[in-house]
């Protein structure tokens, strides 16, 4: 039983990061309404700048998290300019397939540069032992580091400016220009922003688990169900419901093997979708 | 009434000419080049019905080749069943899953209906992976008893060459017997305003489920058969994720919507991956450039090749489709 216990603890640790990486779908969804398929891409590159920058440095990983934020904002631009600012609000279809050119041309690179062999990031801190089990001190970190993260990334959007900009132009983007605000510039720093989370969180996972340059289509796949799960537009949402979705894996893994979870998190995400629409936590649809 | 389209007679003449090239001289290695063109045909056109004519894209179309593939090694392998029967029968069964799968997601629309697709494809991948009759992750092999009632290895693979050709020239056909029906038009009408199909009587719903379903078919069966052909499967080939995404972009070059489009772009892109693949410097980088291609067809030239033929040659559509 105290197995369960231990499992579910170290679920909801894992799940805050899965949470953090699904803000940044959840964000970039929200405010321009494109579902960016180069999620997956940018947490692998996310997990390889990590072990560049603690291969180069040997520091405390967790403070390494610091540079591959902005890593992740620069990359964000970059792609934003090249892939998306031409296809925002055109139909679904284009913004899926330029994301998704820009995933194949990220992960071809990746390939080509790293192979598909796993790399890990040998950085660990002391762990808590509680009884029989131990909790490893980077599942601590890590779920601490994304929830200061997604602390501050609530803040900016609800006290500063820009982040206002950023919730303006979600809620309705002609009304947004009509009040002066800049939409291009919103959507690209909102865009950058998403990128850098999907970033973030992708060098926490580097600290968790071994990974290679196809890792981040595993938690991509967590990134839509957690979204879908907390409902668009909800980025503290996704944190909770990334949490539960961890709480889940804990619970089942003591039972079945790893590789059925993702028919696991599939079948959720079909059930969620058809029976709640708007998310669990999104507001009913008013008719 | 398909008769009179010119288009049909130009399939067969297409179908006619993979089968007499390579006959002609016995030149076993245009063979198995033009095998992997029909292949990409068939992914390309069935793919074609989904993005093209009904505007859902589905990323995971490769599951049905896989699971084709699967089904028809399972039964001449294991159950020692004739090809043509099990690779018929793996497609009825497949599309069956294919009708399941869409009775499932069939309630998504637009992007959901997109990322559900990836699901599929990771959910049935995992489940291939445990499942014990198919030999979990190391797959099946097949037993060279299973060619003897083709007459010998070496005519059961110009048998089942033939068989993707006919495929091929099936999938063809299939999209333009679709484009002219009335249908092809309820699919239309659903890609261009889903909510304007059915206050105007679409079953939008079945409609989408019914295209799934028969958009499942001929890929299975012509797993069936290439499974067949290479001897053995497990599930990182049947399932081979990139292949799924290749198959999109061979779409978007040669022009969603249209049929010969679809097979232009299988064509043309499978000669570009062969070219990449084998040199030296490039080798790495076909998924890099594959990404490319894709991105400056979806942000400067919508239409593919045909959409730029239709362009500046408008008569073409009457001929070309």
């Amino acid at each position: 039983m105290s197995g369960i216990l231990a499992s579910m603890i170290d679920g909801v640790l894992v799940g805050a990061v899965y949470g953090l990486a699904a803000m940044g779908l959840s964000l970039i969804w929200g405010v321009m309404d494109v579902i960016n398929l180069t999620h997956g891409a940018m947490i692998a590159l996310g997990m390889f700048c990590m072990y560049l920058l603690y291969a180069a440095t040997g520091i405390n990983a967790y403070l390494l998290l610091l540079p591959t934020i902005g890593f992740g904002l620069v990359i964000g631009l970059v792609v934003y300019w090249m892939a998306v600012h031409w296809v925002v609000g055109r139909s679904m279809l284009m913004s899926l397939l330029s994301t998704f050119a820009v995933n194949m041309m990220v992960i071809g690179i990746g390939t080509a540069v790293w192979s598909t062999s796993p790399y890990n990031v040998n950085f660990v801190l002391p762990g808590i032992t509680m009884g029989a089990y131990t909790f490893t001190g980077n599942h601590i970190a890590a779920a601490i580091s994304a929830v200061v993260i997604a602390l501050a990334l609530q803040l900016f959007l609800y006290r500063t400016r820009t982040g206002k900009a950023i919730r303006a132009v979600a809620d309705n983007r002609e009304a947004a220009e009509l009040m002066g605000i800049s939409s291009t510039a919103v959507l690209s720093i909102a865009f950058a922003i998403g990128i850098a989370l999907a970033c973030t969180s992708g060098a926490l996972v580097s600290t968790l688990f071994p990974f290679t340059i196809l890792s981040g289509a595993v938690y991509q796949l967590k990134s839509f169900v957690v979204t879908i799960l907390a409902g668009l537009g909800k980025p503290f949402g996704a944190l909770v419901a990334g949490v539960l979705l961890g709480l889940l894996e804990g619970v089942v893994t003591p039972f079945i093997a790893v590789s059925w979870i993702p028919l696991i998190e599939f079948g959720l995400f079909v059930v969620v979708l058809v029976a709640f629409p708007q998310g669990i936590f999104g507001k009913r649809a008013t008719a | 009434m398909i008769l009179r389209r010119p288009f049909f007679w130009i399939i067969l003449l297409i179908a006619a000419g993979f089968i007499y090239a390579p006959l002609h001289g016995n030149n076993v290695s245009l063979r198995e080049d033009l095998i992997l063109i029909a292949i990409a045909i068939i992914l390309a056109s069935n793919l074609n019905l989904m993005i093209g004519y009904t505007g859902y894209v589905n990323f995971g179309h490769i599951v049905f080749y896989g699971l084709g593939g699967y089904v028809g090694l399972y039964l001449t392998t294991v159950r020692g069943w004739n090809l043509v029967l099990s690779a018929l029968v793996a497609g009825v069964v497949v599309s069956l899953c294919g009708f399941l799968f869409g009775l499932a997601i069939l309630r998504l629309r637009g992007a959901y209906f997109a990322l559900a697709t990836i699901g599929i494809l990771q959910a049935v991948q995992a489940f291939v992976s445990n499942f014990d009759p198919w030999g979990r992750s190391t797959g099946m092999y097949l037993s060279f008893a299973s060619y003897q009632p083709l007459g010998g290895a070496r005519r059961a693979l110009w048998i089942t060459y033939f068989l993707i050709i006919a495929v091929m020239a099936l999938s063809m056909i299939l999209s333009l017997a679709i484009k002219n029906s009335k249908f092809g038009l309820g699919l239309f009408a659903i890609r261009e305003d889903e909510d304007a199909a059915v206050v105007l009587g679409v079953n939008a719903t079945l409609y989408k489920a019914i295209i799934y379903s028969v958009s499942a078919f001929l890929p299975a069966v012509a797993g069936a058969l290439m499974f067949f052909k290479n001897g053995m499967i497990d599930p990182s080939i049947a399932f081979e994720y990139m292949l799924s995404l290749e198959g999109i972009v061979m779409l978007m070059l040669g022009g969603q919507g249209s049929v010969i489009g679809a097979a232009l772009g299988g064509t043309l892109y499978e000669k570009l991956r062969s070219y990449l693949l084998t040199s030296p410097v490039l080798s790495n980088f076909h998924l890099v450039i594959a990404g490319g291609l894709l991105l400056m067809v979806v942000l400067f030239a919508p239409g593919g090749l045909i959409g730029w033929l239709y362009r500046w040659v408008p008569r073409s559509r009457k001929v070309i489709e």
